[in-house]
């Protein structure tokens, strides 16, 4: 990330990403679906209640006994516990919830929950990122490991944190998961996509995750 | 079909043959039957190196291409490929190079089997032709001046 990117990403008046934060307070104070309940009226003060959140994210889910990340969870309290229409992956409202939410961390250390029920899964995310894929036969740890630091093509490759997720791409012009940018990298791969919310795509993110504990969340990040 | 024993045949008597560590020995492997028989057009082979969706060689190599911006850092210039190695070496490399070097980034060329995950539109299919791949190799065989790094 280039030195201008850098200063538009702190700067929260250039920052792009933050009209999807003001855009996920509104969502998070507006009443929606069958019970006419808000976020807020569960979970009160965002800024209080949602700080260190994202942090610790994806979690253990008691109900499915499964992984979960923020955007599911979030999905889950809307379909519910507020009875309205679960939001789209990747859609505009669930994307502003999102860094709303992942937004109250800003500036916190990643801490991965120290669950052993979640070891499976990490392990699978780990055994995925160094695995060969595609028509190209590249595994993830080649590029964000092995050649962090030099350049693709023009594309200087960064070491892969997942820190500022959801972010503002300026290539997309657009806000985007973690996700996104899995599908990024994988088409780049000519490797088999891997859905927003799968399995799959927990586990990399809850392997990604662990790898940058301690590194500070901030979203919503500026990427070129 | 056919091509693809002939290729196992020729990997296989060649890692029967080439029992030494692979980094000093990297050099003495080869494929040096033509996988076509018909001889590559350089011009052909030039046009596919420099181009970044086919090719894809310059994502990481750099070469004497002074019109090409942004080549990638990743691995040894093609300057002089062909003062340093016989077309046969070449060959091996382009084919699939993780027969050189277990760990390599490079991706392999001519390879279909053994490749996990590969979306379905390029499933079964070959980064690039056996023409092509000739054409290739008679291109970096002229690189021969290893000043041009
Ligand atoms: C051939 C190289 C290559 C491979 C393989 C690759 N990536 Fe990337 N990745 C990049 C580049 C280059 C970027 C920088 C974005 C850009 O300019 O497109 C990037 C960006 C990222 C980012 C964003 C980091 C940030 O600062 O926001 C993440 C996360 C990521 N990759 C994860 C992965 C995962 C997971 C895999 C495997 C499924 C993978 N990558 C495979 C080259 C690669
Ligand atoms: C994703 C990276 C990547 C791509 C794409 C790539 N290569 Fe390579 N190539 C390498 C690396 C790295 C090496 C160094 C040896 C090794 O690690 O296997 C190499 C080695 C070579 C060598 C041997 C060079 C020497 O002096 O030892 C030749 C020749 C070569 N590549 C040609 C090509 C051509 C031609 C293309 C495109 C059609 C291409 N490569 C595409 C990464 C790549």
């Amino acid at each position: 990330m280039g030195p201008d990117t850098q200063a538009m990403q702190k700067d929260d008046l250039a920052n792009p990403g933050m009209l999807s934060v003001l855009e996920g307070d509104a969502l998070w104070k507006a009443p929606v679906g069958a019970s006419q309940k808000s976020c807020a009226s569960c979970h009160g003060d965002a800024p209080q209640t949602m700080k260190g959140v994202a942090a610790r994210y994806p979690a253990f889910d008691e109900a499915t006994q499964a992984p979960i990340d923020l955007a599911g969870r979030i999905i889950q309290c809307r379909a519910e516990r507020q009875g309205a229409a679960p939001p789209q992956r990747e859609g505009r409202e669930l994307l502003a919830l999102t860094s709303y939410v992942a937004h109250q961390s800003r500036d916190l250390a990643i801490a991965p929950p120290q669950d052993s029920r979640l070891a499976s899964a990490r392990a699978q995310g780990a055994a995925l990122y160094s695995t060969r894929m595609g028509q190209l036969n590249f595994s993830c740890a080649q590029c964000h490991d092995d050649n962090a630091g030099g350049h693709l093509g023009a594309a200087p490759i960064p070491q892969a944190h997942p820190t500022g997720y959801p972010i503002y791409r300026l290539e997309w012009q657009a806000l985007g998961s973690l996700q996104r940018r899995f599908r990024n990298c994988l088409s780049g791969m000519r490797a088999e996509p891997i859905s927003a919310g799968s399995a799959d795509a927990i586990a990399l993110e809850l392997f990604l995750m662990d790898r940058a504990a301690g590194m500070k969340i901030e979203t919503p990040a500026v990427r070129p | 079909m056919r091509r693809s024993i002939f290729l196992t045949l020729l990997f296989l008597s060649l890692s029967a043959s080439s029992q030494p560590p692979m980094s000093s020995e990297a050099g003495t492997q080869s494929l040096p039957l033509s996988l076509t028989g018909v001889a590559g057009d350089p011009a052909k082979g030039r046009a596919i190196v420099v181009e970044r969706q086919k090719g894809l060689c310059l994502l990481c190599h750099s070469g004497p291409f002074p019109e090409e911006r942004f080549q990638g850092d990743l691995a040894p210039s093609l300057a002089g490929t062909g003062s340093r190695m016989s077309e046969g070496e070449i060959r091996l490399r382009m084919v699939d190079s993780t027969k050189v070097n277990e760990k390599t980034i490079m991706p392999p060329y001519y390879k279909t089997e053994g490749l996990e995950r590969v979306a379905a539109n390029y499933k079964a299919k070959t980064l690039l032709s056996a023409q092509e791949i000739e054409d290739v190799i008679a291109f970096l065989v002229t690189l021969k001046d290893d000043t041009q790094k």
